[in-house]
């Protein structure tokens, strides 16, 4: 009897928190106009410069999967590294990334990003289509986001497509060619990185 | 003399590109992410900083010039400059395959150069075609299976491949009919300096759309040289693949390999 009762309550509890895991799954578009929805709010003029940067600091944080990121951008050099040099590269790379994003976004000033669509990859990668809506000085923009959907409840972004430009591949040739321009030597990439952060 | 030159040119030019870039499969596709054919790196980075230098005394203060003018001349002098590249995208629709493009934009030429002013106004819009989307032969090599070969940056001009720079050479031997009636042919109704101020405004309008993005990347790049490179390369892949977005060029395997470790 007691048997049939934690088997009734064991299953009861299956359901239930199979449920509960897909009540707060979320989707990628809704995701991604979350996300840019908050980042339009922290570039509001009201804020300073500097409360604008801490803003996008802490939602890039959240949002972005910067350690897999990094780990992209650093291609076959990454393999070459100890665990003492991975840890050194993923705490540059989390500087390095943050201050970049936050310095390239913090130039605009309420930029308005109309999400239109979702393309379904494979069970790891979700495309979201969105556009830059068209200022007086700039045309418009097609941007699409690649989210990693793996972790249907947590999903992280892990590249920006810009008119067909990947901000990921971008960044791993610019590495790529730091590195070879330094006869491969890896520690030439993290002074680089040292020296971008200060 | 000076079309036997270019033709041995572009003679040298395939001999080279097409034994490195044909294998009998789509070179798009498999393209390693991240190995970048910069042979003449050495060259190419010097002459990038004479582009810069130039670029920051004339270019930028132009494009910035530009930009003051009202709106509607800017997106008038726009449409007329592409009204005009009509000219060289429709014969590489045709080499394309793509017959009911080069229809489509023929209508496009037609319509806008008359109904619409010279190009002034892009009526055509309006009909229900197509988004127009610029060919040049420097894509229509790459359709068909030719290598980009290496990276070169050219003075004044910028960024471009063996391949590119090829495809701009097939312009001067007839292949733009602007240029012809402009500069190759002695015609009463155009003189040699309408190529080049259009040529000029081409790059002053791109400067001008593009001056925001391009200083917040040199300010944020650790290589600007690099960035641009990379930029340029991906940007006539996914012209050349006729794409509008990056899922057929991406390389995922680096991704799998970070899932998997």
């Amino acid at each position: 009897m007691k048997l049939n009762k934690f088997l009734t309550f064991f299953i009861f509890f299956l359901i239930n928190f199979s449920t509960i895991s897909n009540s707060y799954s979320i989707e990628p578009d809704v995701f991604v106009q979350s996300t840019v929805n908050r980042a339009s709010e922290a570039l509001n003029n009201k804020f300073t410069k500097e409360e604008k940067i801490a803003k996008l600091k802490s939602i890039a944080d959240e949002t972005v999967d910067i350690k897999g990121i990094g780990f992209y951008t650093l291609g076959s050099y990454r393999k070459d590294l100890n665990d003492e040099q991975k840890k050194i590269y993923q705490d540059l790379f989390k500087k390095y990334f943050l201050k970049s994003f936050s310095s390239r976004l913090a130039e605009y000033s309420n930029p308005e990003i109309q999400v239109n669509s979702k393309k379904k990859l494979n069970e790891s990668y979700t495309m979201v289509s969105s556009i830059l809506v068209a200022t007086e000085t700039r045309p418009e923009v097609k941007i699409e986001w690649r989210v990693y959907t793996k972790v249907p409840t947590d999903p992280k972004i892990r590249d920006l497509i810009i008119e067909g430009l990947s901000l990921a591949r971008t960044q791993k040739e610019e590495f790529s060619s730091i590195i070879q321009s330094n006869d491969g030597d890896i520690n030439a990439l993290f002074n680089t990185l040292k020296e971008f952060v200060k | 003399m000076k079309k036997f030159l270019i033709t041995i040119l572009l003679t040298i030019v395939f001999t080279f590109n097409v034994s490195a870039g044909t294998d009998g499969e789509n070179s798009l596709s498999k393209k390693n992410v991240g190995e970048v054919k910069d042979c003449f790196e050495g060259i190419n980075r010097a002459t990038f900083k004479f582009n810069q230098t130039l670029d920051a005394a004339v270019f930028e203060p132009l494009a910035k010039a530009y930009r003051i003018l009202p709106s509607p001349i800017r997106s008038g002098t726009s449409n007329v400059l592409d009204n005009l590249s009509n000219l060289v995208t429709i014969p590489n629709n045709i080499l394309q395959g793509e017959f009911k493009k080069a229809g489509e934009n023929t209508i496009r030429l037609a319509v806008n150069t008359t109904i619409g002013i010279l190009g002034i106004f892009d009526v055509a819009q309006g009909i229900g075609l197509s988004d127009y989307e610029k060919e040049d032969y420097g894509q229509t090599f790459g359709a068909l299976g030719v290598g980009e070969g290496c990276y070169l940056v050219l003075p004044v001009l910028g960024p471009s491949t063996i391949r590119d720079t090829a495809g701009s050479l097939v312009n001067l031997l007839g292949g733009d009919a602007w240029y012809n009636v402009t500069v190759k042919n002695d015609t009463q109704h155009f003189q040699d300096k309408d190529y080049y101020i259009s040529r000029a405004s081409t790059g002053i309008d791109f400067r001008a759309k593009n001056i925001d993005s391009f200083s917040n990347l040199e300010k944020n790049s650790m290589d600007f040289y690099a960035s641009v490179r990379s930029l340029y390369l991906q940007d006539r892949q996914q012209k050349i693949v006729n794409s509008k977005t990056i899922i057929e060029t991406q390389d995922d395997s680096d991704w799998e390999e970070i899932e998997n470790q």
